[in-house]
């Protein structure tokens, strides 16, 4: 069915170091003592709680409602009580923290009743939403809500699997095509069917073996239009895009989706995670963890979700000389800020590193425009133009040499020979964009905020004149009518013009009060006439007598 | 904080210029032996005063020596000079044209990576312009002895006519000033000339060839710029030649003389000054062989290249700009 293999240009070809975790089956975790579940757990989404402490819950009840279009369901991972719900730093380079339920394990691990979901006798969407209920989320990292890509699947023609797990050291997804391949299938299966498509494609980098083999026995009992497609070992060939672009030749641009292109793509976790959800009516409350790096039993692991780090690491045992742990593959992972931060459904691997495995790159040289960062790059873009423009800080041109196409794959930064941390200053320059266009917006809205408000006094200005002119005008029909208004009015007026008459002399009395009297020094005469002219004026003004100097 | 990737490649600076030292030394064992071995002099002179120079500037910048001279950069620098200038320059010529480059060519411009011009080739010309009768001798391949070359170098008395000679190119663009002479004519007088082109030189072309060869499988440069220089090169002659045979040296003569292969391979292809993407890369380089053939044949200079690469350097922006590569994805995007 398939013909051939396109290529994509750029890529790097590091140590895979995949040997070391790939050896030993799946293992289970002995249970956590306590569990951390993020309400976040879908992209940009936080799940609205459902339970409150004290409560006790069951193996995949719901605790998290998900909210909004992009929200998903989120659930107890094993039978106890839930003692908390308060923030706990998430798996994020930030380090920033999330609203979290924590269970304390009653070690039962007693699950809810689940059941099967039929799918012929069930329309599309109630298939969906039974997805979102389940709470299946794209697990190769991104966490994308697995309904809403389904849900977009119009005239879809390809459906991808990606197994090609190309990040150096992650094995979790090669063990599991290897001993759930049936499971995978099964779950590709339905993906099919929800979204139409004619053919499966599953992608796997020719660096596992076993894995192709375990899923082409699999395949070959499931007839036409599923095929098991080795390709070959090229960093980012696990990329969305990359993977797509290589197994059908379609290339999508930045800020288009598969479904655009009549293709779209599931990792082999997501496909296992369906299987599970549609089959058995288990929600997602594990995956499989790859442990690895400098640690004495590395190894893939079964995590129950909100199992936190710190307890897994105890099963491979990092020796003595670890000095920090990488969440994620070494080309793209982050360094966890925290070692209590939980598993989530995006974690695939967790790397304890050493310096004598990660050895901090050499001081930063000179750029000499070699060109290896642009002959790496898989977005085919110029990542020295790039680095230059987000350095000088001249982000329209950055943007203009299609900075946002950069899907961060540290391809560029892997073979820079002055060892730039060329991603850094692209993830910079990105937030830089960001913060200004959120500044921009929020300018907008106060110039917004500041326009309105003038126009609402200018308008309630009008509105109280006209009030005012219409009551005038109503008190004059009313006189009219009685005919005795100047009268009154005047008489009205009176009592007032006094008053404002008398505070206006009290003003300027006041005035000449303090001013600067030429009394002294003056002959006999004049004083007398003076203390004459006053004794006249007390009599005239009694009330200023108190209060003169 | 180090932040994603984690890992490396075991690349470095340092390498890339390591390589294309170990790349010209294919050249300097022929030059030594078929031309003048005071070229071996020549080479440690210049890396002497590139090192020194690159130290004392950095000095002045208040920047950290370590990493600069670490990199090898200036020695690149230096030991291309030494091949393009005479190798019977004095030793203060060489001295001198290796400041111009390193001091105000790379150094005035903010250092390695920010130089808009070819350090080497702004020093050639500026020597070639500043000292045309001491640039413009070279010995006759294996004409002199060790001693005398050094002599040279180090001074002492030049009885100009007597010990040195034009070039290959040169030796042709004058005699074709005669009336009535063709290449063929001058070339057969013997002399200079050996199969193809000057004598000795011709075996350079192949040696520079060679470690550029190297350089290409090793992934150091890009197959662009030696095919599109090397291919104008020889399509303008090509034409001329075809022409006029008489009047205009053949393809391989233009190939095997002067800058042409060292051009091709460690001139055109520095990456600093030269165009980046690949489209840019094959017009820049292109330009340069059609300019220098210009220069060459029609020009008054004999050589051509650096004259060439100068000008080209100053369009780089221009070229680069308007040949970016359509990036992953905009397949109907119109190429800027």
């Amino acid at each position: 069915m398939i013909t051939r293999l396109f290529g994509f240009k750029g890529g790097v070809k590091p140590e895979s170091h995949k040997n070391e975790s790939s050896g030993t089956p799946i293992q289970k975790v002995p249970m956590p003592t306590r569990l951390v579940i993020p309400l976040r757990q879908s992209i940009r989404s936080t799940a609205r709680c459902l339970v409150e402490p004290g409560q006790k819950v069951l193996k995949g009840e719901h605790i998290g409602e998900g909210e909004g279009g992009l929200g998903t369901s989120v659930h107890a991972s094993t039978s106890g009580t839930v003692v908390e719900i308060a923030p706990y730093p998430m798996a994020h380079a930030s380090g920033l923290e999330t609203l979290s339920v924590v269970i304390e394990p009653d070690g039962e691990d007693r699950w809810i009743d689940h059941t099967p979901l039929d799918l012929r006798t069930v329309s599309r969407e109630e298939a969906l939403a039974w997805l979102r209920g389940c709470g299946i989320v794209g697990m190769g990292g991104a966490g994308f809500p697995t309904h809403v890509k389904l849900g977009g699947g119009r005239g879809i023609d390809t459906l991808v699997i990606n197994g090609a797990e190309c990040e150096p050291w992650i094995t979790c997804d090669d063990r599991l095509m290897r001993e759930r391949a049936p499971e995978v299938l099964s779950g590709a299966m339905i993906l099919r069917e929800l979204i139409g498509a004619k053919q499966v494609l599953l992608g796997i980098e020719d660096n596992k073996p076993e894995a192709i083999a375990a899923m082409q026995v699999a395949a070959s009992g499931l007839g036409d239009g599923i095929a098991v497609v080795p390709v070959p070992t090229l960093y980012p060939a696990g990329g969305e895009k990359q993977l797509i672009r290589v197994l059908t030749g379609v290339e999508i641009p930045q800020g288009k989706l598969g479904t655009d292109f009549g293709v779209q793509c599931f990792n082999v976790g997501t496909a296992q995670a369906v299987h599970r959800a549609i089959r058995f009516g288990e929600p997602l409350v594990s995956r499989v963890v790859t442990l690895t790096g400098n640690v004495t039993r590395p190894g893939n692991y079964e995590v129950l979700l909100g199992t936190q780090v710190e307890e897994l690491l105890e099963l491979a045992g990092p020796k003595a000389d670890t000095d920090r742990y990488i969440m994620g593959g070494p080309m793209m992972g982050t360094e966890l800020q925290s070692l209590s931060v939980p598993v989530i459904k995006g974690t695939n691997c967790v790397i304890a590193a050493s310096p004598a495995l990660f050895p901090p790159p050499p001081p930063e040289l000179p750029c000499i425009r070699c060109g290896a960062c642009a002959r790496a790059c898989p977005a085919e873009l110029q990542p020295f133009e790039l680095y230059w423009f987000s350095r000088a800080k001249n982000f329209g041109k950055a943007q203009e040499y299609h900075l946002f196409d950069c899907i961060e794959c540290g391809s560029c930064a892997f073979v820079c020979p002055s060892r730039i941390p060329l991603v850094d200053y692209y993830r910079f320059a990105k937030g830089e964009i960001w913060a200004r266009e959120r500044e921009l917006r929020a300018s907008d809205q106060a110039r917004e905020r500041f326009e309105f408000r003038n126009f609402r006094q200018e308008r309630e200005k009008e509105e109280k004149a006209a009030k005012l002119a219409a009551k005038a005008a109503e008190t004059r029909a009313k006189l009219a009518e009685s005919g005795e208004a100047p009268a009154t009015t005047a008489a009205a007026e009176d009592p007032k013009k006094a008053l404002i008459a008398a505070a206006l002399a009290r003003a300027k009395q006041q005035q000449t009060a303090v001013a600067p009297r030429n009394t002294d020094d003056l002959s006999a005469d004049v004083q007398a006439e003076i203390a004459d002219i006053d004794d006249r004026r007390e009599k005239l003004n009694p009330q200023d007598a108190d209060k003169a100097p | 904080m180090i932040n994603s990737p984690y890992i490396r490649k075991p690349a470095s600076v340092q390498g890339v210029m390591l390589a294309v030292l170990t790349a010209l030394i294919p050249a300097i064992i022929v030059y030594a032996s078929q031309i003048a071995a005071v070229v071996l002099v020549n080479l440690a002179i210049a890396t002497i005063a590139a090192l020194a120079g690159e130290a004392l500037v950095l000095k002045l910048r208040g920047r950290p020596l370590a990493p600069a001279l670490s990199d090898l950069s200036a020695v690149v620098t230096a030991w291309l000079l030494a091949l393009c200038f005479p190798p019977i320059l004095p030793w203060w010529a060489t001295v001198l044209g290796v400041l111009i480059a390193i001091v105000v060519v790379k150094h005035l411009y903010g250092g390695l990576g920010q130089n808009p011009f070819n350090p080497a080739m702004v020093a050639y010309c500026a020597m070639i312009v500043a000292f045309p009768s001491l640039m413009s001798q070279w010995p006759g391949a294996g004409q002199l002895d060790f001693a005398t070359q050094l002599g040279l170098v180090f001074g002492g008395a030049r009885e100009i006519d007597a010990i040195a000679s034009a070039t290959a190119l040169d030796t042709i663009k004058t005699g074709l000033r005669t009336a009535g002479a063709t290449v063929q004519s001058i070339m057969s007088q013997g002399g200079n000339f050996g199969l193809v082109s000057g004598r000795g030189w011709e075996w350079l072309a192949p040696a520079y060839a060679l470690g550029g060869l190297y350089l290409l499988a090793r992934g150091i440069i890009t197959w662009h710029m030696p095919a599109a220089f090397l291919g104008a090169l020889a399509a303008i002659s090509a034409v001329f030649w075809l022409a006029d045979p008489a009047h205009y040296a053949s393809p391989l003569f233009h190939l095997a003389s002067g800058g042409a292969m060292l051009g091709a391979f460690f001139i055109v292809t520095d990456p600093v000054s030269g165009a980046t993407t690949p489209r840019g890369k094959l017009i820049f380089a292109a330009s340069v062989a059609l300019l220098a053939y210009i220069i060459r044949v029609f020009g008054s200079f004999p050589e051509g290249v650096a004259f060439a690469v100068l000008l080209l350097n100053i369009c780089v922006p221009l070229i680069d700009m308007n040949t970016q590569p359509r990036v992953f994805g905009h397949k109907g995007d119109k190429a800027r």
